[in-house]
Protein backbone atom coordinates (compact mmCIF):
# COMPACT_ATOMS: atom_id res chain seq x y z
CA UNK A 1 0.00 0.00 0.00
CA UNK A 2 0.90 3.38 -1.00
CA UNK A 3 1.32 6.18 1.42
CA UNK A 4 -0.16 8.48 -0.70
CA UNK A 5 -3.84 5.98 -0.52
CA UNK A 6 -4.26 8.20 2.80
CA UNK A 7 -4.67 11.33 1.01
CA UNK A 8 -7.30 9.90 -1.86
CA UNK A 9 -9.03 8.37 1.49
CA UNK A 10 -8.91 11.97 2.77
CA UNK A 11 -10.35 13.52 -0.59
CA UNK A 12 -13.13 11.02 -0.51
CA UNK A 13 -14.23 12.13 3.16
CA UNK A 14 -14.14 15.68 2.36
CA UNK A 15 -16.04 15.29 -1.06
CA UNK A 16 -18.81 12.72 1.54
CA UNK A 17 -18.61 16.16 4.37
CA UNK A 18 -19.64 18.74 1.20
CA UNK A 19 -22.36 16.88 -0.05
CA UNK A 20 -23.83 16.44 3.38
CA UNK A 21 -23.48 20.27 3.99
CA UNK A 22 -25.19 20.84 0.63
CA UNK A 23 -27.71 17.77 0.84
CA UNK A 24 -28.50 18.50 4.91
CA UNK A 25 -31.41 20.89 6.33
CA UNK A 26 -30.85 20.08 10.40
CA UNK A 27 -28.00 23.07 11.10
CA UNK A 28 -26.11 20.65 13.50
CA UNK A 29 -25.77 17.86 10.87
CA UNK A 30 -24.78 20.36 8.46
CA UNK A 31 -21.96 21.16 11.38
CA UNK A 32 -21.18 17.64 11.57
CA UNK A 33 -20.55 17.44 8.22
CA UNK A 34 -18.24 20.34 8.07
CA UNK A 35 -16.56 18.58 11.01
CA UNK A 36 -16.06 15.72 8.84
CA UNK A 37 -14.19 17.99 6.17
CA UNK A 38 -12.06 19.15 9.11
CA UNK A 39 -10.79 15.92 9.55
CA UNK A 40 -10.23 15.14 6.16
CA UNK A 41 -8.04 18.42 5.91
CA UNK A 42 -6.29 16.97 9.16
CA UNK A 43 -5.66 13.06 7.84
CA UNK A 44 -3.92 14.68 4.48
CA UNK A 45 -2.05 17.34 6.92
CA UNK A 46 -0.61 14.51 9.09
CA UNK A 47 0.32 12.25 5.84
CA UNK A 48 2.08 15.70 4.33
CA UNK A 49 4.18 15.76 6.97
CA UNK A 50 5.07 11.84 6.98
CA UNK A 51 5.89 12.39 3.46
CA UNK A 52 8.11 15.01 4.38
CA UNK A 53 9.61 14.14 7.33
CA UNK A 54 8.99 16.87 8.96
CA UNK A 55 6.89 17.78 11.94
CA UNK A 56 5.09 21.17 10.57
CA UNK A 57 2.09 19.11 9.29
CA UNK A 58 1.11 17.67 12.23
CA UNK A 59 1.56 20.96 14.42
CA UNK A 60 -1.26 22.18 11.78
CA UNK A 61 -3.10 19.73 12.16
CA UNK A 62 -2.97 20.95 15.90
CA UNK A 63 -4.18 24.63 15.49
CA UNK A 64 -7.04 23.12 12.50
CA UNK A 65 -8.48 20.99 15.67
CA UNK A 66 -7.88 23.94 18.23
CA UNK A 67 -9.92 26.34 15.87
CA UNK A 68 -12.78 23.79 14.95
CA UNK A 69 -13.32 23.56 18.89
CA UNK A 70 -13.44 27.28 19.09
CA UNK A 71 -16.04 26.80 16.01
CA UNK A 72 -18.24 24.27 17.50
CA UNK A 73 -18.60 26.22 20.36
CA UNK A 74 -19.87 28.98 18.98
CA UNK A 75 -21.61 27.44 16.56
CA UNK A 76 -23.53 25.31 18.65
CA UNK A 77 -24.19 28.58 21.02
CA UNK A 78 -25.60 30.04 17.63
CA UNK A 79 -27.91 27.17 16.76
CA UNK A 80 -29.08 26.93 20.30
CA UNK A 81 -30.15 30.65 20.41
CA UNK A 82 -31.73 30.36 16.34
CA UNK A 83 -33.39 27.36 18.15
CA UNK A 84 -34.91 29.37 21.20
CA UNK A 85 -35.79 32.24 19.25
CA UNK A 86 -37.69 29.97 16.26
CA UNK A 87 -38.14 26.67 17.70
CA UNK A 88 -36.44 25.20 14.79
CA UNK A 89 -32.96 23.83 13.63
CA UNK A 90 -33.63 23.86 10.22
CA UNK A 91 -31.37 26.03 8.23
CA UNK A 92 -34.55 26.41 5.81
CA UNK A 93 -36.20 28.45 8.77
CA UNK A 94 -33.33 30.59 9.62
CA UNK A 95 -33.46 33.10 6.68
CA UNK A 96 -33.33 36.73 8.25
CA UNK A 97 -30.68 38.29 10.18
CA UNK A 98 -33.26 39.48 13.13
CA UNK A 99 -36.44 38.35 14.81
CA UNK B 1 14.85 4.26 9.76
CA UNK B 2 15.63 0.73 8.62
CA UNK B 3 17.59 0.94 5.10
CA UNK B 4 14.78 -1.54 3.63
CA UNK B 5 12.40 0.73 4.05
CA UNK B 6 14.18 3.65 2.91
CA UNK B 7 14.61 1.77 -0.38
CA UNK B 8 10.51 1.23 -0.80
CA UNK B 9 9.95 4.94 -0.28
CA UNK B 10 6.54 5.21 -0.57
CA UNK B 11 5.22 1.99 0.50
CA UNK B 12 3.88 1.45 4.12
CA UNK B 13 4.81 -1.50 5.86
CA UNK B 14 2.24 -4.45 6.12
CA UNK B 15 0.33 -4.33 8.98
CA UNK B 16 -0.07 -0.29 8.26
CA UNK B 17 -1.60 -1.65 5.16
CA UNK B 18 -3.76 -4.13 7.17
CA UNK B 19 -5.22 -1.18 8.91
CA UNK B 20 -5.96 1.16 6.10
CA UNK B 21 -7.55 -1.64 4.33
CA UNK B 22 -9.81 -2.34 7.04
CA UNK B 23 -11.00 0.73 8.55
CA UNK B 24 -10.78 3.06 5.55
CA UNK B 25 -14.03 1.03 3.91
CA UNK B 26 -15.78 1.22 7.47
CA UNK B 27 -15.13 5.19 7.56
CA UNK B 28 -16.03 6.10 3.73
CA UNK B 29 -19.63 3.95 5.24
CA UNK B 30 -19.55 5.58 8.22
CA UNK B 31 -19.41 8.98 6.61
CA UNK B 32 -22.23 8.15 3.74
CA UNK B 33 -24.01 7.14 6.87
CA UNK B 34 -24.03 10.43 8.04
CA UNK B 35 -25.32 12.25 5.48
CA UNK B 36 -28.18 10.23 5.29
CA UNK B 37 -29.09 9.38 8.84
CA UNK B 38 -32.58 10.97 9.23
CA UNK B 39 -31.97 11.30 13.15
CA UNK B 40 -29.43 13.31 14.08
CA UNK B 41 -27.84 10.92 16.96
CA UNK B 42 -27.49 8.44 14.62
CA UNK B 43 -25.49 10.85 12.75
CA UNK B 44 -23.14 11.63 15.92
CA UNK B 45 -22.56 8.00 16.74
CA UNK B 46 -21.28 7.73 12.87
CA UNK B 47 -19.41 10.56 12.91
CA UNK B 48 -17.72 9.20 16.25
CA UNK B 49 -16.94 5.88 14.50
CA UNK B 50 -15.16 8.09 12.01
CA UNK B 51 -13.07 10.13 13.71
CA UNK B 52 -12.10 7.31 16.50
CA UNK B 53 -10.67 5.40 12.82
CA UNK B 54 -9.32 8.39 11.65
CA UNK B 55 -7.24 8.71 15.61
CA UNK B 56 -6.12 5.02 14.31
CA UNK B 57 -4.74 6.31 11.39
CA UNK B 58 -3.15 9.06 13.23
CA UNK B 59 -1.10 6.27 15.23
CA UNK B 60 0.25 4.62 12.49
CA UNK B 61 0.65 7.75 10.90
CA UNK B 62 3.77 8.83 13.67
CA UNK B 63 1.36 11.35 15.17
CA UNK B 64 0.63 9.51 18.38
CA UNK B 65 0.27 12.98 19.97
CA UNK B 66 -2.35 14.27 17.04
CA UNK B 67 -3.76 10.55 18.12
CA UNK B 68 -4.60 11.15 21.53
CA UNK B 69 -5.82 14.71 21.16
CA UNK B 70 -8.08 13.62 18.57
CA UNK B 71 -9.85 11.05 20.68
CA UNK B 72 -10.21 13.22 23.22
CA UNK B 73 -10.39 16.47 21.60
CA UNK B 74 -12.94 15.37 18.88
CA UNK B 75 -14.63 12.38 20.34
CA UNK B 76 -14.40 13.57 23.34
CA UNK B 77 -15.68 16.91 23.91
CA UNK B 78 -16.66 18.38 20.37
CA UNK B 79 -19.28 15.47 19.79
CA UNK B 80 -20.23 15.19 23.48
CA UNK B 81 -21.04 18.85 22.73
CA UNK B 82 -22.61 18.29 19.84
CA UNK B 83 -25.12 15.22 21.52
CA UNK B 84 -25.73 18.25 24.60
CA UNK B 85 -27.53 20.35 22.09
CA UNK B 86 -29.09 17.78 20.13
CA UNK B 87 -30.61 17.08 24.22
CA UNK B 88 -31.41 20.64 24.32
CA UNK B 89 -33.05 21.15 20.86
CA UNK B 90 -34.71 17.69 20.90
CA UNK B 91 -33.33 13.94 20.34
CA UNK B 92 -36.82 13.53 18.35
CA UNK B 93 -36.42 16.26 15.81
CA UNK B 94 -35.93 14.57 12.43
CA UNK B 95 -34.71 16.62 9.15
CA UNK B 96 -37.76 17.32 6.95
CA UNK B 97 -37.66 15.33 3.74
CA UNK B 98 -39.73 18.14 2.30
CA UNK B 99 -36.98 19.87 -0.37
CA UNK B 100 -37.45 23.64 -0.44
CA UNK B 101 -35.39 24.11 -4.11
CA UNK B 102 -36.88 21.88 -6.68
CA UNK B 103 -34.10 19.12 -7.53
CA UNK B 104 -31.57 20.97 -4.93
CA UNK B 105 -30.88 17.19 -3.84
CA UNK B 106 -29.96 16.00 -7.41
CA UNK B 107 -27.92 19.16 -7.93
CA UNK B 108 -25.84 18.42 -4.65
CA UNK B 109 -25.14 15.45 -5.68
CA UNK B 110 -23.67 16.04 -9.31
CA UNK B 111 -21.76 18.72 -7.78
CA UNK B 112 -20.29 16.40 -5.30
CA UNK B 113 -19.58 13.76 -7.90
CA UNK B 114 -17.98 16.65 -9.88
CA UNK B 115 -15.78 17.80 -6.68
CA UNK B 116 -14.99 14.41 -6.21
CA UNK B 117 -13.52 13.41 -10.04
CA UNK B 118 -11.74 16.89 -9.67
CA UNK B 119 -9.98 16.38 -6.28
CA UNK B 120 -9.09 12.64 -7.20
CA UNK B 121 -7.94 13.52 -10.50
CA UNK B 122 -5.80 17.01 -9.22
CA UNK B 123 -4.38 14.69 -6.54
CA UNK B 124 -3.52 11.63 -9.33
CA UNK B 125 -1.90 14.36 -11.08
CA UNK B 126 -0.01 16.22 -8.96
CA UNK B 127 1.65 12.64 -6.91
CA UNK B 128 2.43 10.92 -10.41
CA UNK B 129 6.33 11.01 -10.19
CA UNK B 130 6.36 11.80 -6.78
CA UNK B 131 9.36 11.30 -4.38
CA UNK B 132 9.00 11.71 -0.79
CA UNK B 133 11.13 13.84 0.69
CA UNK B 134 11.90 10.23 3.42
CA UNK B 135 9.46 8.12 5.26
CA UNK B 136 7.96 9.03 8.26
CA UNK B 137 7.64 12.25 10.08
CA UNK B 138 10.62 12.94 11.60
CA UNK B 139 10.38 13.05 15.43
CA UNK B 140 13.96 14.51 16.34
CA UNK B 141 15.64 12.35 19.04
CA UNK B 142 13.03 12.69 21.84
CA UNK B 143 10.02 11.31 19.96
CA UNK B 144 6.62 13.23 18.64
CA UNK B 145 5.76 15.00 21.76
CA UNK B 146 8.92 16.59 22.59
CA UNK B 147 9.11 17.04 19.11
CA UNK B 148 6.05 18.78 18.54
CA UNK B 149 6.94 20.88 21.81
CA UNK B 150 9.60 22.05 20.42
CA UNK B 151 7.87 23.65 17.12
CA UNK B 152 4.92 24.87 19.10
CA UNK B 153 7.50 27.05 21.36
CA UNK B 154 9.70 28.31 19.10
CA UNK B 155 8.10 28.91 15.28
CA UNK B 156 4.65 28.60 16.24
CA UNK B 157 4.84 30.49 19.28
CA UNK B 158 2.74 33.92 18.49
CA UNK B 159 0.26 31.14 16.39
CA UNK B 160 -0.06 29.32 19.74
CA UNK B 161 -0.90 32.50 21.48
CA UNK B 162 -3.26 34.11 18.80
CA UNK B 163 -5.14 30.12 19.62
CA UNK B 164 -5.14 30.68 23.34
CA UNK B 165 -6.92 34.67 22.39
CA UNK B 166 -9.23 33.26 20.43
CA UNK B 167 -10.31 29.91 22.62
CA UNK B 168 -10.51 32.37 25.41
CA UNK B 169 -12.83 34.75 22.83
CA UNK B 170 -14.87 31.65 22.25
CA UNK B 171 -15.55 30.60 25.61
CA UNK B 172 -16.88 34.11 26.11
CA UNK B 173 -18.77 34.22 23.13
CA UNK B 174 -20.48 31.16 23.98
CA UNK B 175 -21.75 32.10 27.36
CA UNK B 176 -23.14 35.56 25.72
CA UNK B 177 -24.95 34.26 22.70
CA UNK B 178 -26.41 30.85 25.35
CA UNK B 179 -26.97 33.26 28.24
CA UNK B 180 -30.77 34.64 28.18
CA UNK B 181 -31.94 37.79 30.76
CA UNK B 182 -35.25 36.70 32.54
CA UNK B 183 -37.76 38.56 31.36
CA UNK B 184 -40.75 39.36 33.92
CA UNK B 185 -40.75 38.20 37.62
CA UNK B 186 -39.64 35.02 39.11
CA UNK B 187 -43.06 33.21 39.71
CA UNK B 188 -43.20 31.86 43.41
CA UNK B 189 -43.65 27.95 43.63
CA UNK B 190 -47.28 28.85 45.18
CA UNK B 191 -48.39 30.92 41.81
CA UNK B 192 -47.40 28.47 39.92
CA UNK B 193 -49.55 26.04 41.40
CA UNK B 194 -52.36 28.98 41.54
CA UNK B 195 -51.39 29.47 37.74
CA UNK B 196 -51.64 25.03 37.04
CA UNK B 197 -54.98 24.68 38.56
CA UNK B 198 -56.43 27.85 37.20
CA UNK B 199 -55.37 26.86 33.68
CA UNK B 200 -56.82 23.57 34.53
CA UNK B 201 -56.38 19.88 32.02
CA UNK B 202 -53.45 19.35 34.03
CA UNK B 203 -53.39 16.85 37.02
CA UNK B 204 -53.62 18.42 40.23
CA UNK B 205 -51.25 14.88 41.89
CA UNK B 206 -48.20 13.83 39.92
CA UNK B 207 -48.54 12.16 36.61
CA UNK B 208 -48.55 8.71 36.43
CA UNK B 209 -45.76 6.95 36.02
CA UNK B 210 -45.52 3.67 33.49
CA UNK B 211 -46.93 0.79 34.26
CA UNK B 212 -45.41 -3.23 35.02
CA UNK B 213 -47.35 -5.80 33.90
CA UNK B 214 -46.43 -9.67 33.30
CA UNK B 215 -45.61 -9.72 30.17
CA UNK B 216 -44.13 -5.70 29.84
CA UNK B 217 -42.35 -3.96 31.99
CA UNK B 218 -40.75 -1.26 29.80
CA UNK B 219 -40.92 2.48 30.52
CA UNK B 220 -42.63 2.55 27.03
CA UNK B 221 -45.91 0.36 28.49
CA UNK B 222 -48.32 3.28 29.47
CA UNK B 223 -49.88 3.24 32.74
CA UNK B 224 -53.63 2.89 33.55
CA UNK B 225 -56.13 5.45 34.99
CA UNK B 226 -58.76 4.26 37.84
CA UNK B 227 -61.25 3.55 34.76
CA UNK B 228 -59.12 1.28 33.39
CA UNK B 229 -58.03 3.17 30.33
CA UNK B 230 -54.74 4.22 29.11
CA UNK B 231 -53.12 6.84 31.10
CA UNK B 232 -51.78 9.16 28.06
CA UNK B 233 -49.51 11.09 29.91
CA UNK B 234 -47.65 8.38 31.31
CA UNK B 235 -44.91 7.34 28.30
CA UNK B 236 -42.95 10.33 27.64
CA UNK B 237 -43.13 11.46 24.08
CA UNK B 238 -39.64 11.03 22.59
CA UNK B 239 -40.58 6.54 23.33
CA UNK B 240 -44.00 7.22 22.06
CA UNK B 241 -42.07 8.64 19.02
CA UNK B 242 -39.48 6.53 18.82
CA UNK B 243 -41.27 3.36 19.34
CA UNK B 244 -43.85 4.53 16.61
CA UNK B 245 -46.34 4.20 19.70
CA UNK B 246 -46.83 0.29 19.55
CA UNK B 247 -47.22 -0.35 22.95
CA UNK B 248 -49.13 2.57 23.26
CA UNK B 249 -51.30 1.33 21.07
CA UNK B 250 -51.06 -2.74 21.74
CA UNK B 251 -52.08 -2.14 25.44
CA UNK B 252 -55.13 0.12 24.53
CA UNK B 253 -55.64 -3.10 22.19
CA UNK B 254 -55.85 -5.46 24.62
CA UNK B 255 -58.11 -3.38 27.29
CA UNK B 256 -60.61 -3.20 24.48
CA UNK B 257 -60.91 -6.67 23.80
Amino acid sequence: MDITYYLYLSAVLFTIGAVGVLVRRNAIVVFMCVELMLNAVNLSLVTFARMNSNLDGQVIAFFVMVVAAAEVVIGLAIIMSIFRSRRSASVDDANLLKY
Amino acid sequence: MNPVLLASATTAPLHEAMLFWILAPVMVVAAIGMVFARSAVHAAMLLAVVMLSLAAFYTTEHAPFLAVVQVVVYTGAVLMLFLFVLMLIGVDSMDSLVETLRGQRAAAMAVGAGFAVLLVAGLAGALDGFAPNGFGADAGKNGNVTGIAHLLFSRYVFAFEATSALLITAGLGAMVLAHREPTGERKSQKQRMLDRAARGGAAAAPLPGPGVYADHDSVDTPALLPDGSVAPGSVPAYLQVSAGRSHVDAVDHELER
